[in-house]
């Protein structure tokens, strides 16, 4: 793992959800970088801006107001700069269908929210890592799917 | 006015980092290709200094012994999981006998490095392999569970599912779609 941060952007319009996510980040023991935007209008905005770290991975919440997930994927997919960034969805939702439907639209995770946070801590550091493999070790990301 | 080069990039390479050592005074040895050694005591900061100005010609330092061992590994299991022939039986067997260590170590400093293990690893290797082949749409998943080395085609799909938390059915319908979603984007 390296010794600079993982950076990470997490979109989610709920409060709870935000913290809930940036405790179970300082808790694993991968070194991390939080940055934390409300909802999907704020998102590609933070993401229009020049010279800003992007992300190596960027989770997104799929039901927010003004913009949401599958917007968002979808824009952010049109964008040559933006495009190769890894993307986890995370929904309440389980259902297959709306699982593939995301992969095929370009998702690379599908995180189904879990209720307790060990869990959550569990499934975060598990994504990480695999990230981390798809980052580092040369493999297809054109064949990075992953579900939990 | 148009002009054609001819470069060897080892001698571009060589005076590449001539040039970076030199300039941060360090006396060093040229051991031979990407290996160098350097005989003075580096502080953090001229280490750092010295990373920014390889990195300007794409060139990293891959610093510690322990990395270069983790490279080694991590090409000896590609190479093993991407061979032509059947896997070997024992993962531990092939990985001693490839590097000459005990297994124990490398499987701790793997883990130090990575903070995954290295059967973890290969099981991740072994799903891009399954992926690729699935991809290409030649295969059906009894080759591909038989060239993995799977006992059956259950065990490769449960393995598989549970990797990359998708079934290969999955994992092919979804890659079929996207790529008729691009090219019908493309038109």
């Amino acid at each position: 793992m390296p010794k600079n941060p993982i950076h990470i952007l997490l979109a989610d319009d709920d409060e709870d959800d935000r913290l809930f996510f940036k405790e179970a980040f300082q808790e694993i023991k991968i070194n991390t970088s939080v940055k934390m935007v409300n909802d999907g209008v704020e998102l590609m905005n933070h993401l229009a801006q020049d010279n800003i770290q992007l992300p190596h991975i960027l989770f997104l919440d799929l039901n927010m107001p003004r913009k949401n997930g599958i917007d968002c994927l979808l824009e952010i997919k049109q964008l040559a700069h933006l495009k190769d960034i890894a993307i986890a969805i995370y929904s309440t939702s389980s259902s297959e269908k709306d699982i593939e439907a995301t992969f095929i639209q370009g998702a690379n995770v599908y995180i189904k929210k879990p209720s307790d946070f060990n869990t959550l801590k569990k499934i975060l550091e598990q994504v990480i890592t695999v990230n981390w493999q798809y980052q580092t070790s040369g493999l297809n990301r054109d064949n990075y799917l992953l579900s939990l | 006015m148009k002009l054609y080069l001819k470069f060897d990039s080892n001698i571009a390479f060589k005076k590449i980092i001539q040039e970076q050592l030199d300039k941060l005074r360090l006396n060093y040895d040229y051991l031979g290709f990407a290996e160098i050694e350097i005989d003075d005591a580096v502080s953090g900061s001229e280490m750092k200094e010295l990373d920014t100005c390889l990195n300007l010609y794409g060139i990293q330092i891959v610093e510690t012994q322990k990395s270069v061992l983790v490279q080694k590994i991590k090409d000896a299991i590609i190479e093993m999981v991407y061979s032509e022939d059947k896997l070997p039986i024992s993962n531990s067997a092939y990985l001693t006998d490839k590097l000459k260590q005990r297994y124990g170590y490398l499987s701790s400093v793997f883990t130090e490095i990575t903070y995954t293990s290295i059967e973890n690893f290969i099981l991740l290797q072994k799903a891009e392999r399954a992926k690729q082949l699935i991809s290409t749409n030649e295969f059906t998943f009894t080759e591909i569970a038989y060239t993995l080395n799977y006992s059956s085609v259950a065990h490769f799909s449960n393995q598989f599912k549970g990797i990359t938390g998708i079934t290969p059915s999955a994992f092919q319908r979804i890659i079929k779609k996207r790529r008729e979603n691009s090219i019908n984007l493309k038109e």
